[in-house]
């Protein structure tokens, strides 16, 4: 039985060691490359007694990025991915949840990372990868390794205004990637066109079933999403056949009326995910490539990836939605009721999952984990964790599990997952601002910012930059003279969305 | 021009659009910036954006993303 999610990687780099398995425009690592990095950035932390804790991999968006991962995983250890495109503020929220005592870098991060309070190592990824393995000390960190270990802590917003760092261990891991694989028909000829950055569990999806198959994946560079007849232009000169997108990436390509320039030829497997797909937009992409397979995926960080899916069998009206579908073998989804029971048929229900793919929970935040990771509410025989997604969910007369809505006040914009109250405590957090408060329009997709304070509207903008990711930056700020209140003190979000509705009638 | 720098300042209002001309190059625009931008364009300007037309070198300033509107009605 397989219990380390690097045993994939010692198979193909033994079969295919000269194959590219990561690469951007620039650049790439094979699989001889990545298996001789990985060893020499594992040897590195042992020879700096860095075992069993995280360290983190702050790097661009690149193969090497991979590399560091698998590296960080080699020597015991398990890795936050921190993103170049994350604000200081943000890091170091992560840093200090994490308690970290080394960051692999790149020389594009290594100034910012210099500027955090951090009292540990700040290494380059490109100096610690030349270090001569030692086998011996690795075989031992292996040897010792048990399934139940940590592999990455990935964080994700949380509603108090600090992110929440989402624990995996490899027997999670590989659960997922057998399922996924195993559904999605992997194998070595895919290639994969990457469009999530690496923290993102989304990711997951390509970095390791690359590995397992001696697969290809390619790392579309980021500005590539905003040009959509640029972006089917690489796909075809990288021959990819495999995307796994947010639906607002599909989406830019087929509104925007790309497919009527370039089509992407190689393409055969195309998975959505992070939001309904509109089926005006899926049936553009449907028109375009009528041969290929849609697979529509649903799924949490915390339950490792996604964890159901729907593979598009059927013609959709255009007011029709198309289903999250059902659950990947070895997990099951339960739909819970507001009495804690199993819903009816047609009843709405909360969206849980139990199975071996759970995260463990929330690093270094147990009060958090403790109210999402709980125990099986239909089972009181011995203990049994399920995670509560927070999400509403219906099967329709088909048997094929629905979404329906959110129970919080958590959102979904252009495919990320945000809290609102974790906007409004960075703002909150101004010293200028007196109180705020978010409302997410969901028909136009846009975050509202109304807040009351001595604060300019620009510079509540430009504070924003420095502590929220550029996702959650409100699309539209205003300022208030007066804050709405409920009757015991709190925001009035209804009021907030009454007023705006109104105003945009008017 | 007046209309187009209202979209733009409603996306960014720390960034002087008048004179900025680097505006995908130093990545102060990026996709969600673009997608909001050709709806809006589309709306005010009722003029409809095609995916050749959506390119770095039309969108690194607000005067070249303008002329490209110009040049848009023209053909209407």
């Amino acid at each position: 039985m397989q219990t380390n999610i690097l045993d994939y990687l010692n198979q193909t780099a033994a079969l295919k060691p000269d194959k590219t398995a990561f690469a951007d425009d620039r650049d790439a690592l094979t699989f001889g490359q990545l298996q001789a990095q990985r060893g020499a950035v594992g040897t590195w932390l042992h020879q700096k007694g860095v075992y069993r804790e995280p360290v983190v991999v702050y790097m661009n968006r690149h193969p090497k990025e991979v590399a560091a991962f698998y590296g960080v995983v080699t020597g015991g250890c398990f890795y936050v991915p921190v993103d170049e495109e994350m604000p200081k503020g943000r890091i170091q929220l992560i840093l200090n949840t994490v308690g970290a005592r080394v960051i692999i870098c790149d020389a594009a991060t290594k100034k910012t990372a210099e500027a955090l309070d951090f009292q540990g190592d700040i290494v380059l990824y490109d100096e610690i990868s030349r270090t001569p393995p030692d086998q011996e000390a690795l075989q031992s960190i292996r040897d010792r390794a048990i399934d139940t270990d940590l592999v990455y802590i990935m964080f994700t917003s949380g509603s108090t205004g600090v992110p929440k760092g989402v624990a995996v261990c490899h027997r999670s891991l590989i659960d997922y990637i057998e399922q996924l694989s195993a559904v999605m028909e992997f194998n070595e000829e895919t290639v994969f066109g990457n469009q999530t950055p690496l923290h993102f569990d989304a990711s997951l999806k390509e970095v390791y079933p690359t590995l397992k198959f001696g697969a290809t994946t390619y790392l579309i560079p980021k500005n590539l999403f905003m040009f959509p007849v640029k972006l089917v232009e690489f796909l075809n000169q990288k021959r990819v056949n495999t995307i796994c997108w947010v639906v607002s990436a599909l989406t830019m390509v087929s509104a925007f009326g790309a497919f009527k320039t370039a089509v992407p030829e190689y393409l055969r497997t195309i998975a959505f995910g992070g939001e309904v797909f509109p089926v005006k937009q899926y049936q553009k992409w449907k028109a375009a490539l009528p041969e290929a397979k849609f697979v529509n995926l649903y799924g949490p960080t915390e339950g490792t990836g996604v964890c159901c899916y729907y593979q598009v069998d059927r013609e959709f009206g255009p007011d029709e939605v198309i289903p999250i579908g059902h659950s990947f073998p070895n997990k099951e989804i339960l739909l819970i009721n507001d009495r804690n029971q199993r819903a009816a048929q047609g009843e709405v229900g909360e969206i849980c999952i139990r199975g071996a793919s759970l995260a463990l929970g929330y690093y270094n935040n147990p009060e958090k984990t403790g109210e999402a990771f709980v125990q099986n509410p239909l089972n009181t025989a011995y203990p049994e964790r399920i995670y509560r997604t927070g999400d509403l969910g219906r099967y329709n007369e088909r048997g094929e599990l629905q979404f329906v809505s959110r129970k919080d006040y958590q959102i979904k914009h252009m495919g990320h997952r945000i809290e609102l109250g974790e906007i409004e405590a960075n703002v909150n957090a101004l010293e200028e601002v007196k109180t705020a408060g978010c409302i997410y329009d969901k028909a136009r997709d846009k975050i509202l910012l109304y807040y009351e304070g001595e604060m300019e509207e620009k510079l509540v903008a430009a504070a924003l930059k420095d502590r929220l990711p550029r996702y959650m930056i409100p699309n539209h700020i205003c300022r208030l003279e007066r804050m709405p209140l409920t009757a015991n003190g709190k925001v009035d979000r209804v009021t907030l969305k009454s007023n705006y509705q109104e105003g945009k009638e008017k | 021009m007046e209309e187009l720098l209202e979209i733009l300042n409603d996306l960014h209002p720390d960034v002087d659009f008048e004179t900025c001309d680097s505006l995908i190059d130093d990545k102060i625009l990026d996709s969600f910036d673009i997608v909001t931008i050709i709806a809006e364009v589309n709306d005010r300007f009722d003029v409809t954006i095609s995916a050749e037309k959506i390119t770095p070198e039309n969108f690194n300033s607000a005067e070249a993303l303008y002329a490209l509107i110009q040049e848009l009605e023209d053909e209407d």
